[in-house]
């Protein structure tokens, strides 16, 4: 028997932890045990409870029943500071940096005796040049990409010199160069005896980096595994608790041009938005055009250039050739295209507002919803009863408002309610964003189905794996400019990677071997 | 302890009993207020919200209730369209009098020409005059992004520069010895707006209140106008996302507020007021604001807002003259109601808990 197996050299134990919310019980009676200088995994699917149980580790929240070990000794830190204190450190999957700021002091601000600036910066660069992390101390965070601000979480953790490192779905805005670099970093410190717990639910990553995972699912410890001996199948069957089917792909016949794109240019109206660069495209009935991307590199005001909220001149964007793009979103949904932003609430749906009104919202022009601007509620609540029922939405009803609805369902609500209106052409920002896996299942065949039916699809995604699983052709935004689209068939993990922009001026650090 | 809790959807009960609440907690801070005062707390109480319905000077006080309540509800209604799709539309008042002028001027100028073309022609001309009015902060915001509220509102003063100007020269009564001050509209029929049934205090203006009110209540619940006016206040870029144009929206919004407040306007200087004069307007414009939220910007609430706002308007005169309870409680107390509604709102989306003691 190993230590790990033993409990002897635990560096933190979980035992029978549980909270709950109004309404819902986040974790209940979850027990593990984290050993010295592995790196575990918690997987589990968006809403199963692995925010929440971080949370406790890390001082956030404190559990309503249960207890935890940390070293061999009863652990309940009050606050993040206390938990700190111990050597406990997180890396959070949304980052708390000021972009006026500089990189060191950033840190600073995040110490409560932060040394003196030089001082500081000489350890930052001592830090960052020993774990492979090259970054500069004095560079403003705001000129730097998602990976290197990472990092400067990364280093602020690190010079904690901490026991156990808690990172929070850290790929998730990451190329794929980037992903390796940082689990070099990651071997490294495990290789130093730091212990790491890290979250994910993308199994092919935790596959390649953890020694142990435990599967929670609906706030209860559902399973453990040794990754490497196990398959990335058995890993998501174990955390939907369903057998899980891969969508089925029909051969179809590429027709004619349905939205066309071209030298498309247009200023972000967001605030530290990314302008859109001579975008040009075309995307053919019945094709599923992928456009991946790390987050905030121009894939909302693509979004919003196509489907109107956002006008340009009319030919740079045209449906079936018609030019469109002086056209407002109501026009360009008459023309045939419907859109899915990925904001669900407050900007696919009202929050405060019913599904049936939800459903009018975007479903008024095509499904004839008005008559002489008079509203036809029963007609619109027959919609909304539709979509609930084709896309398995879960509700008491259509009266209930939006934002009672959990994302995942309220996600298939957004979707079902544009798929439903027999478009021509569809534009999904991040179909599946936070939906468990059978639902996502579900709403990519839903994708299919309506391009085997003669739409032309574009689904913006920031999961690789989605995008290959669904798509004919793929293209990359990266700083707002498209690459030219390709072929899904025959493109390698590593020209992805570089369609997105490579390691981002990251430098890698990183001896080979 | 207790905590607040946010409910998943508001609650439907808590949105129509926090208007009564409201009220029964601001007639027990005002009791407090009017006993501090020295006074009979019950007996003033009863002087604002029970003589004038029921008291021996009922029979004239109640049609004096339609007179305030009608131009209130009547602005109210215009400017909860535009507080409802986030529009804060604060010059009613300068709309109103705006409404007043053109109306009456139109009248003046057909003085003494007997013809029942010319009420209607008036009638268009207030609506008219108040929404050019209101047309000035619209174009503004639209074309510069300036503040409605501050340009709607430095209107108001503008608007009573101009008052002064009609009521001491070119509508001055010619045959008024130099008085300032127009001709006066009952001495003139065909211009005139008189009491519609004797003795309830119901004229035009009442009327036109009730048409605006069954109006709005249809454009709130069935058209899509006023599904997009409502989906632009609660969630601006869903509201954009589902295709409305915010900048039709500030026109449209403005335009129906302050044709509504001229209509008031108008309807006011022919009718119960008589006359332009200096002192014309009495602040309608501005309680309405209060009257829109007290209604909770639904047509239906409003009328009633309006008639409970006009009811302690002239109790509170009477409780002035007849107790010698100083005006300025009696404006407190006019106070305490918006802020218990205000405060009392909360329960619509909140729920209050007792606070679970956290297991360590």
């Amino acid at each position: 028997m190993t230590a790990a197996e033993t409990g002897a050299g635990d560096l933190l134990r979980i035992e029978g932890v549980t909270k709950a919310y109004p309404g819902v019980v986040a974790n209940s009676d979850v027990s593990f045990a984290i050993a010295e200088g592995e790196v575990h995994a918690l997987l589990g699917e968006n809403g199963a409870g692995k925010s929440t149980l971080v949370k406790m580790i890390y001082g956030l929240v404190k559990p309503d029943a249960g207890r935890m070990i940390w070293r061999g000794a009863p652990f309940a830190p009050s606050q993040p500071s206390a938990a700190r204190a111990s050597g406990i450190a997180m890396v959070f999957q949304h980052f708390s940096l000021f972009e006026a700021l500089n990189v060191a002091e950033n840190v600073a601000l995040g110490m409560e005796t932060p040394p003196p600036m030089r001082e500081l910066a000489a350890r930052i660069r001592a830090v960052s040049e020993e774990y492979g992390l090259p970054l500069d101390p004095s560079r403003m965070v705001g000129d730097l990409s998602a990976g290197e601000r990472q990092r400067v979480e990364i280093i602020r953790c690190l010079l904690q010199s901490p026991k156990l490192l808690i990172m929070d779905e850290p790929t998730s805005v990451l190329t794929p160069q980037e992903v390796e670099i940082l689990f070099q970093t990651l071997r490294q410190l495990r290789s130093e005896g730091t212990s790491i717990l890290y979250i994910s639910h993308k199994l092919e990553e935790i596959r390649t980096l953890c020694d142990r995972a435990t599967v929670l699912r609906r706030g209860k410890v559902v399973g453990a595994c040794i990754p490497r001996d196990s398959t990335a199948r058995e890993m998501a069957e174990m955390m939907v608790g369903a057998t899980l089917t891969p969508p089925e792909r029909r051969a179809t016949e590429k027709g004619e041009v349905a939205l066309g794109v071209s030298d498309l240019s247009v200023a972000s109206p967001i605030p530290f938005g990314t302008s859109l660069k001579a975008i040009s495209f075309t995307v053919a009935r019945g094709e599923v055009l992928g456009i991946a991307g790390v987050a905030g590199n121009g894939q909302d005001e693509l979004l919003l250039a196509l489907n109107g909220e956002l006008r340009v001149a009319p030919d740079r964007v045209r449906i079936h050739g018609k030019p469109v793009g002086d056209l407002g979103p109501t026009d360009r949904r008459r023309a045939g295209l419907v859109s899915a932003p990925e904001e669900r609430l407050g900007h696919a749906a009202a929050p405060n507002m019913t599904l049936t009104e939800n459903a009018l919202l975007s479903g008024a022009v095509r499904q004839g919803l008005t008559a002489r601007g008079f509203i036809d509620w029963r007609g619109t609540e027959a919609f909304a009863e539709k979509i609930i029922e084709s896309f398995d939405v879960r509700t008491p009803g259509t009266h209930v408002a939006a934002r009672a609805l959990s994302g995942g369902n309220l996600q298939k609500f957004v979707v079902g309610r544009e798929l439903l209106q027999s478009p021509e052409v569809i534009v999904i920002n991040q179909p599946t964003w936070g939906v468990d896996a059978a639902a996502a299942a579900a709403i990519r065949q839903a994708i299919l189905d309506c391009a085997a039916g003669g739409a032309a699809v574009v689904v913006i995604s920031q999961d690789l794996d989605e995008l290959l699983e669904i798509a004919d052709s793929f293209a990359a935004l990266n700083e707002g400019r498209l690459t030219k689209p390709r072929p899904v068939q025959g493109l390698t993990i590593d020209e992805i990677g570089l369609m997105m922009g490579g390691a981002h001026g990251m430098e890698v650090a990183h001896h080979a071997g | 302890m207790l905590k607040l809790e946010k409910r998943p959807s508001p609650s439907v009960f808590w949105g129509r009993a926090t208007p009564v609440l409201a009220v029964a907690l601001t007639m027990m801070a005002g009791s407090l207020m009017f006993a501090a005062l020295g006074k009979n707390p019950f007996e003033a109480i009863r002087t604002i919200f029970w003589d004038p319905l029921f008291g021996e000077f009922a029979w004239y006080l109640r049609g004096q209730l339609l007179v305030k309540a009608g131009p209130l509800i009547l602005i109210a209604v215009g400017l909860s369209l535009g507080f409802r799709a986030g529009i804060w539309n604060i010059g009613a008042e300068g709309q109103y009098i705006m409404g007043a002028i053109c109306g009456a001027a139109v009248g003046l100028a057909a003085y003494p020409t007997e013809s029942w073309l010319i009420f209607p022609v008036m009638v268009l001309a207030g609506a008219f005059g108040g929404w050019v009015w209101a047309m000035i902060p619209a174009i503004l915001k639209t074309r510069f992004n300036t503040n409605e509220i501050l340009v709607s509102l430095m209107l108001v003063y503008v608007a009573e520069t101009v008052l002064a100007m009609a009521s001491t020269g070119f509508l001055r009564n010619p045959d008024g010895a130099g008085f300032p001050g127009s001709r006066n509209f009952s001495s003139y029929p065909a211009a005139a707006n008189p009491e519609l049934i004797a003795g309830t205090g119901l004229h035009w203006g009442g009327v036109a209140a009730l048409g605006a009110v069954v109006a709005a209540y249809v454009l709130l619940q069935r058209h899509i106008l006023g599904f997009q006016i409502k989906l632009a206040g609660q969630a601006p870029r869903a509201a954009r996302f589902a295709g409305v144009s915010p900048k039709r929206l500030v026109v449209m919004c403005l335009g129906i507020a302050g044709a509504l407040a001229g209509l008031a306007g108008m309807f006011e200087v022919t009718g119960p007021a008589g006359q332009i004069s200096i002192d014309f307007n009495s602040n309608y414009g501005f309680t309405a604001i209060i009257v829109a939220f007290l209604g909770r910007l639904n047509p239906v609430g409003i009328l009633f807002a309006g008639l409970l706002m006009a009811l302690t308007y002239i109790g509170g005169e009477m409780a002035s003259t007849n107790l010698g309870l100083p005006s300025a409680a009696i404006q407190a107390f006019q106070g305490m109601l918006l802020f218990f509604l205000l405060a009392c709102d909360l329960l619509t989306n909140f729920r209050i808990v007792p606070a679970r003691k956290e297991v360590r």
